[in-house]
């Protein structure tokens, strides 16, 4: 009996512990673990880096030496990795678990991209550098611009926009520049956008100077055309419509409106969110649209990254490509070329109406949707917009008795319900949504769009399996009928399991703490 | 005794003698929900029957008020601008906006008293 | 296609449940003259590995910075990031979660944001930093827009010491917002800037960068007090964003809004993208802030959490009449800075700014000693001007066949403008080495 265990480790389960909730001495909860402000680690003496004082030199600042303390906490760096590991462990993120996020396109990013985008070539070149020493830089450009242009069938891009709020004022500014050039900048004031428009939109065109003007939807969710049509006129600069539209529809009257608007004299702006439902498949060139933004970060898979960065390149139909902003690469028998001065635009024959940004875009996000694009190739792409579609008709099919439906399908990459099988219940769209946390999943698009009374906008993308949306549609189903049988706490106190429950947005709101400051010293005697 | 009128977004307005007291009504307040913000006019400034007075917003909304009568502001509510619950915990009282010298007191024959009023929010329920 | 779970048992299955013969019953709304049955003009699919050779073949094309003795500043900067900086923000949880609109299971992203936010507010010297810019150039524009709103004026006046790329930015915001812009000439390290003489009572503000364009440093405060005088505001634009380890900030000189241009710290080069634009400013102008902006707060528990917090600011609420349009942002770079920031800390920070100088101080010196260059700079931190005896643009052509990237000729981003032909803007950080700076000097000695 030599080497025996003498001390009794029991083996078995406790079956008669207390369960159920208990509070712990450090607040963690086994793996979920809490986790102070940097500021609160602050060791003086730690540091997360090693570099030697500089020999001694003869100081060229001037009278500029910084003086004193700038407060920022002093940490090794096991703390510092331990801090942000913990920080990311109380984040959802689609490589955990579905993100229905609708109008956001929440799919699969893949790490092909991310390698790509850390090539010493791509990822350590700047954009300055002499022209001769970045030529597969700018033919990667030029690769990612001829990409956009097939698929778009249309003549004219622009790379440099940073995301998509930026490429709708790309696009707007492009109209405008094209109606100054034609003499009727002064005469056109109006700027038609539908009340389903996203929130950029109408701020997009108030940026410029536009009167906003809302376009109403009919019953079925789309652009009332006669309403649209009485709006026209001789005043009006573009219409900025979303196609897939923001209920998640094809706007099936789009050639006639293009039509219109352009008999008016105007241009169609069209918000390309909802690309990824027609990739492929439909080309906005052959709808009448004069400049659509792409978000690269939607259709083509850059990673989010918990708020960007994103890109959102334009677009551009034959009227508007010469007025395409700087920077553009052309090709010649020397190679590629930058063009980013207005003298060289000049010399180039174009009128670039100025320059978004500095430099050349995000260069980070056109390698990964370039990668993106050239894995998927033609044939995956088109397959892209099938499977998105597919996937959300499919939740519509499942869930319209359960839930209720505002329009009639087929939808396209996004399906939309409204409030109304909550009626009765207590509880609310928000309850529903923070009740699918609980269940561990990310809450889809809420009150948005607008025309809809309660809104739940759901995206699920073509990067889910059919089990994973199996799985999703009973759960929609379990809270449904939960919520219909009164089981009213399982919702309006929801989420009781994340990392955090419902947070006091009011206070936070009418006494702003935006920055963590120290705290007050002790009175110094005197 | 002061007379009290309303208009269909929701302001109201009291007189007495040539000073109109402008604030929300207590169904704009609840429609809201918790009161953040509120952004006042300048005293001595003029202010046209319809245009915004000020803004009142929520951490999900924000909106314009109207001034339902046209003068100058001779006072404003510091009141709510450092505490701007108090405008969900007495919006026809303390928690009124705006004070103008009114300059045109035929305006308010153009809006709703009280009975008119109530009977406008019953038909938006 | 290994990116798409669906068979086609499955899809078979899904079309039945829907009731549809066919995926094309389902786009049966798009207008017949626009289906497409075929496929686009582009290639079929591929797998990683012809992907890969594809785009490595692209990126061999290029001189990585990392190759040769690099100085190229000028608005961007090669400096060390830290191994660990790049392994976090790759973390699953960071890099694909959306913007933290459901805070209970974003706490992550918002606490990091809340530290960015101070971090950015410490080193400028300001009170409060917004959640990121998409960079320095469009955060400049804003700022301008911002001053326009604060002071319901509209009229800026930009300084000859900001970038050129940043002025052009500035100025297409304000010609299509139909602001009035009054830009002054480049202003050469070796002259005195009078911008306090285009200040009048119509300015709304006046941006000033420091470092220069041309890397001096300039004393701010003599501009505030002259703009404060008329009820304008000052923006100070700082570019190089390591400079403020070792410089006096903007806040401590009187500036009301400071915008910067985050990607030194935590962010590489990347041709240009994705950086991060910081911007930061006094507390009574928080309301009229552009963009995103993380605050504190208690959830239903009282424990200590985060929201996105003032968003009536913002154009999913207040649409036409939001301070911005701006949606997405920089939340990943923003995580590279914190991070970063947070490995450097008070010491670090400051340490590595002293050795930015040395090494700017110490090759300055040296390329002094070349016949024919003059170093133009009074006060400069890791970049500086020379002017040379022949056009840069050339020199810089020259010296790149050599194998050395050093700098930016000032011709490159204002041509045309006979003053600076022969300027050359040359930045050194940590990363040059003693052997790099010989080599420069020695190439350099032959080109002239």
């Amino acid at each position: 009996m030599s080497g025996m265990n003498r001390q009794g480790r029991p083996s078995s389960i406790d079956n008669t512990a207390h369960g159920g909730t208990h509070s712990t001495f450090t607040g963690n909860k086994a793996l979920e673990l809490e986790e102070p402000l940097l500021f609160e680690l602050d060791n003086p003496g730690a540091c997360g880096v090693d570099f030697d004082e500089p020999e001694p030199f003869t100081s060229r600042l001037g009278s500029f030496e910084r003086q004193g303390r700038i407060g920022l906490a002093s940490v090794s760096e096991p703390e510092v990795v331990r801090h942000f590991v913990r920080l990311s462990s109380k984040n959802y993120s689609i490589d955990a678990g579905l993100y229905p996020l609708g109008s956001c396109t929440m799919k699969h990013n893949p790490r092909l991209n991310e390698k790509m985008a850390r090539l010493p070539g791509i990822g350590d070149v700047h954009p300055l550098q002499p022209q001769q020493t970045v030529q597969g830089a700018l033919e990667l450009m030029s690769e990612l611009a001829h990409w956009l242009k097939e698929l778009t069938g249309m003549p004219g891009v622009a790379l440099s926009p940073k995301a998509g709020a930026h490429g709708e004022l790309c696009g707007m500014m492009a109209i405008r520049a094209a109606l100054t050039a034609r003499g009727e900048d002064d005469q056109r004031s109006r700027v038609l956008v539908p009340e389903s428009a996203h929130g950029t939109n109408p701020a997009t065109a108030a940026l410029l100077g536009y009167k906003v003007d809302a376009i109403p939807a009919t019953k079925d969710g789309r652009v009332d055309l006669e309403a649209f049509k009485a709006k026209l006129g001789p005043d009006v600069a573009a219409i900025m419509l979303t196609n897939p539209n923001t209920c998640g529809l094809f706007e099936r009257d789009i050639v006639e409106i293009a039509d219109a608007v352009h008999e008016a004299g105007a241009y169609f702006y069209c918000d390309g969110a909802n690309f990824n439902a027609i990739v492929g498949r439909v080309r906005p060139g052959d709808l009448g649209v004069d400049a659509m933004h792409i978000n690269l970060h939607k259709t083509f898979s850059t990673p989010h990254g918990g708020g960007g960065p994103g890109a959102g390149p334009v677009v551009f139909s034959e009227a508007l490509a010469p007025f395409a902003p700087l920077p553009y690469v052309v090709s010649g028998k020397d190679g590629f070329r930058i063009v980013e001065t207005e003298e060289a635009a000049k010399a180039d024959g174009t009128q670039p109406f100025g320059r978004m940004t500095a430099f050349h875009g995000q260069m980070g996000m056109f390698v990964r949707a370039l990668a993106y694009m050239m894995s998927h190739g033609s044939d995956g792409l088109r397959q892209v917009a099938e499977d998105a579609v597919l996937n959300a008709n499919y939740v519509l099919a499942s869930l319209k008795d359960d839930m209720s439906a505002p329009f009639e399908g087929p939808c396209m990459h996004e399906a939309l319900f409204d409030d109304r099988f909550l009626k009765g219940t207590g509880v609310e769209t928000l309850d529903f949504a923070k009740a699918m946390i609980d269940e561990g999943y990310h809450p889809m698009t809420m009150y948005f769009p607008l025309v809809v009374h309660g809104a739940l906008l759901i995206e699920p993308t073509e990067t889910e399996s059919k089990q994973s949306i199996d799985l999703f549609i009973a759960t929609l189903k379990d809270l449904a009928r939960a919520a219909k049988s009164n089981d009213k706490d399982r919702f309006t106190g929801a989420p009781y399991m994340s990392p955090r429950r419902r947070l006091d947005e009011t206070a936070a709101a009418r006494k702003p703490v935006l920055r963590w400051a120290p705290p007050m010293p002790a009175q110094a005697a005197e | 005794m002061s007379d009290i009128r309303f208009t269909d977004q929701h302001e109201w307005v009291r007189v007495d003698g040539d000073i109109a007291t402008i604030g929300i009504t207590d169904y704009a307040q609840e429609q809201l929900g918790d009161v953040v913000f509120v952004e006042l006019p300048e005293v001595g400034k003029d202010i046209a029957a319809g245009d915004e007075a000020a803004v009142v917003e929520s951490v999900k909304a924000a909106s314009e008020v109207y001034s339902p009568v046209s003068g100058e502001v001779v006072d404003v509510n510091g009141d709510i601008e450092a505490t701007p619950a108090g405008v969900n915990e007495d919006a026809m009282g303390d928690g009124w906006f705006v004070k103008l010298r009114l300059s045109n007191p035929a305006e308010l024959d153009k809006l709703m008293d009280e009975a008119a009023y109530a009977e406008f929010v019953e038909g938006l329920q | 296609m290994r990116y798409l779970p669906l068979t086609e048992t499955d899809r078979r299955e899904m079309l039945g449940v829907i009731g549809a013969k066919s995926v094309d019953e389902l786009f049966r709304d798009v207008p017949e003259s626009a289906r497409r049955d075929g496929l686009v003009d582009l290639p079929r699919r591929k797998g990683e590995l012809d992907v890969e050779r594809a785009l490595g073949r692209m990126a061999a094309k290029n001189v990585a910075a990392g190759s040769v003795p690099f100085f190229v500043g000028a608005g961007a900067y090669r400096h060390h990031v830290p191994a660990s900086v790049d392994h976090l923000i790759q973390r699953s949880e960071f890099l694909t979660s959306y913007t933290p609109y459901q805070p209970e299971i974003t706490q992550g992203t918002l606490q990091y944001l809340f530290e960015f936010q101070t971090q950015v507010a410490m080193i400028t010297g300001m009170d409060v930093a917004n959640a990121s810019m998409y960079d320095g150039s469009t955060g400049c524009g804003e700022a301008v827009l911002m001053a326009h709103r604060v002071t319901k004026r509209r009229k800026a006046v930009l300084s000859g010491t900001l970038h050129p790329q940043y002025a052009s930015v500035v100025k297409n915001l304000s010609d299509f917002a139909d602001y009035e812009l009054e830009i002054l000439p480049p202003a050469l390290p070796d002259t005195i800037e009078d911008v306090a003489a285009h200040i009048d009572d119509k300015t709304s503000c006046v941006v000033v960068q420091t470092p220069g364009f041309f890397g001096e440093l300039h004393d701010l405060r003599a501009i505030a007090e002259a703009a404060h005088a008329k009820g304008a505001l000052l923006i100070a634009v700082v570019p190089e964003i390591m400079s403020l380890g070792a410089v006096t900030p903007p806040g401590e000189m009187g500036a009301d809004i400071v915008v910067g241009e985050g990607q030194s710290i935590g962010n590489g080069l990347n041709f240009g993208g994705p950086y991060v634009g910081l911007f930061a400013t006094r507390e009574k102008y928080v309301r009229q802030m552009p963009g995103r902006l993380c605050g504190e707060t208690v959830d239903a528990d009282g424990n200590r959490g985060f929201v996105l917090t003032l968003s009536t600011r913002e154009q999913h609420i207040r649409r036409e009449k939001a301070t911005s349009n701006i949606c997405t942002n920089s939340g990943l770079c923003c995580l590279a800075f914190t991070i970063h920031m947070s490995l450097l800390g008070e010491e670090g920070y400051k340490r590595l700014a002293r050795i930015n100088h040395a090494a700017a101080v110490s090759l300055a010196e040296r390329l002094a000693k070349v016949p024919g260059v003059e170093i133009l700079n009074q006060a400069f931190f890791n970049e500086f001007t020379m002017r040379l005896p022949k056009p840069a643009a050339e020199v810089v052509d020259a010296l790149a066949e050599k194998g050395v990237l050093g700098g930016v000729p000032a011709s490159r981003l204002l041509p045309g403008v006979k003053e600076v032909e022969d300027l050359l803007i040359v930045a050194s950080t940590e990363i040059n080495t003693d052997a790099d700076r010989a080599a420069y000097g020695a190439a350099l000695k032959e080109v002239l």
